[in-house]
């Protein structure tokens, strides 16, 4: 255990000292962020009066829209002087999410991804593979700045080109791989089609922490058998700081909350009501220690559920279940957030499209296979064969250069696409997460 | 003169065509000659019908992606040769043909090729100066 002070924290203790930085965080946002005055006005809550943690459930909610409403820096609580890093999801500019970290935070990051990877077995005599994509996605620089507080040695590979990677794993003697699982699943793939001759079991590799986005146990075992190595998962969001929000330990049961430093809770997710322990719902982030970003009761839209067992790693911290579901349409490909909206908004881009489409989304060997069926009208029909390719790969390419992800775009017939009463069946996933 | 064909969408899999060749036979039109030009996913299907006008709007009644394009009807001699020929004559215009395709029907003891071109227009003189006999829409398909 990295941090056993904060890690085994007895419960009551714990529950002391999140009460204590969450009235330093609530009077930080209040003070600090104009959205945070306005919205707790307007809701009558007065952080001077905060007093139990029970208190919390009157404090409005911080949806993801208003994250993207403060584009750039609106959220952020500090002058641009303290701010050291800036980190931003994924998406066109006009809905992407940044976050700012002070030196602090980076600071705080980088214990909470220390700890993480001890869960899984790290310590300073590791070597860390980083093949999360460095960048302003927050995973690559997120691993790495971990895994040097823990005094592991550092591969900032970052993502892609799988032949180096296995190369490195080999010849550096690399114990620890970090990825997203289904880029571990690529690089067994990779193994057995064009290198008969390498062995994973011949090499160091010993434990994968993967993340950024779902994933099963039966993938779990797949990566297990086929690599030889422990397989932990690990969770995090950028809004509330990247990686290191929770991770599994030993006993691969439930990822560990950092509680000391991120505040959770689980509600319905149509009433907004905190559900009891155990139930399943929507989980609800409040930082306790951000000081750049500080995010008060931020929904994830990520369904799970919280609860506590006495863990044989010895862990005191709050247990979530694996995410396998979200609140709303969003679609994780490839680690790649994606909204059905985004898609529609290309198709209107491209002239004398109608947004009927079906985004359809399945699991081709490892990795995430995106169609997107859209329907042909007398607008963009034409007799000339090479001119509908050509619009098709035009979309392509809007897709490509917009949200991130290569699709493939299927022209279909009209009215083949389900309309159901009301709401339109744009995603079909197939994936079985 | 202008001959009219039909272009239709259809996605490239089993039933489609049938889908729509039944629209046209419940309507009683007839099909004079019909090509598919086709991608794996889907195919543009080009006909020319004894009732353009009726078939479009049925096709289009029925949901399905249609348009009128107008395309030459060219007659040549039914004979070795007499089609490279018509080529060559084109080739010396500089006449591209977007597509081409034969008609199922020879009008007397001639052929008949249609051919899609860029412009039309310009094709259409250039091939009456050459001496071509360009089949005229109602000696085709009656109508």
């Amino acid at each position: 255990m990295f941090n056993k002070q904060y890690e085994a924290m007895e419960v009551k203790k714990l529950k002391e000292l999140q009460l204590e930085r969450l009235k330093w965080s609530l009077k930080h946002a209040y003070n600090n962020v104009p959205y945070y005055r306005q919205s707790f006005d307007k809701a009558k809550f007065n952080p001077d009066k905060f007093s139990s943690l029970d208190d919390l459930k009157h404090v409005p909610f911080l949806m993801k829209q208003a994250m993207r409403d403060s584009y750039p820096f609106g959220l952020f609580a500090v002058p641009m002087e303290k701010v050291i890093r800036i980190h931003s999801s994924s998406g066109t500019t006009g809905n992407a999410t940044v976050v700012g970290y002070t030196k602090n935070d980076i600071e705080v990051w980088a214990e909470v991804m220390a700890r993480t990877i001890a869960a899984a077995g790290g310590t300073e005599k590791d070597i860390v593979q980083v093949a999360y994509g460095y960048g302003l996605f927050t995973g690559g620089l997120g691993v790495h700045y971990g895994a040097e507080k823990l005094g592991a040695t550092v591969i900032p590979i970052s993502g892609g080109n799988t032949e180096r990677q296995l190369m490195l794993i080999k010849d550096f003697g690399t114990t620890i791989l970090a990825c997203t699982p289904s880029y571990a699943i690529n690089m067994a793939d990779f193994v057995e089609k064009k290198m008969p001759d390498y062995d994973f079991k011949k090499t160091k590799l010993k434990a994968g922490i993967f993340g950024a986005e779902p994933w099963t146990e039966s993938m779990r075992k797949e990566i297990e058998t086929r690599m030889g190595i422990d397989a932990y998962d690990i969770y995090g969001l950028s809004e509330v700081i990247g990686p290191g929000v929770s991770c599994e330990c030993s006993q691969k049961s439930g990822l560990h909350v950092f509680e000391d430093h991120f505040y959770v809770e689980v509600i319905d997710p149509e009433t907004g009501e905190v559900l009891p322990e155990g139930e399943k719902g929507e989980i609800v982030y409040t930082s306790l220690t951000k000081e750049a970003c500080p995010v008060i009761r931020y929904r994830s839209r990520d369904i799970t559920r919280i609860y506590r067992d006495s863990c044989k790693c010895g862990r005191t911290l709050i247990k979530m279940e694996k995410v396998t579901g979200r609140s709303d349409d969003m679609l994780i490909i490839r680690g790649v957030n994606v909204f059905p909206m985004q898609i529609e908004a290309v198709l209107m881009e491209i002239e004398g499209t109608e947004p009927h489409y079906q985004i359809i989304v399945d699991r081709k060997g490892a990795l995430d296979d995106v169609e997107i069926m859209v329907e042909v009208n007398e607008r963009i029909f034409t007799d000339e064969l090479g001119a509908l390719k050509g619009l098709a790969e035009r979309i392509e390419q809007r897709i490509r250069s917009a949200l991130g992800i290569s699709a493939k775009i299927t022209l279909v017939e009209p009215s083949t696409l389900q309309r159901s009463e009301g709401k339109a069946k744009r995603v079909i996933d197939k994936r079985q997460l | 003169m202008n001959v009219t064909q039909l272009s239709l969408f259809l996605e490239n899999k089993p039933g489609h065509l049938q889908n729509a060749l039944k629209v046209l036979a419940e309507e009683g039109i007839n099909i004079m000659t019909l090509t598919i030009a086709e991608v794996a996913d889907f195919g543009i299907v080009r006909m020319i019908v004894n009732k353009p006008q009726k078939a479009l709007e049925v096709l289009r009644q029925n949901k399905f992606v249609c348009s009128p394009t107008d395309v030459l009807a060219i007659e040549l001699d039914d004979k070795p040769g007499s089609l490279l020929k018509a080529l060559q004559t084109f080739s010396k215009r500089n006449l591209n043909i977007e597509y081409m395709y034969a008609f199922t029907e020879k009008r007397g003891d001639r052929a008949v090729m249609i051919f899609k071109f860029a412009d039309i227009e310009a094709a259409k003189k250039a091939l009456l100066e050459e001496g071509f006999n360009v089949v005229k829409k109602i000696d085709l398909i009656g109508e």
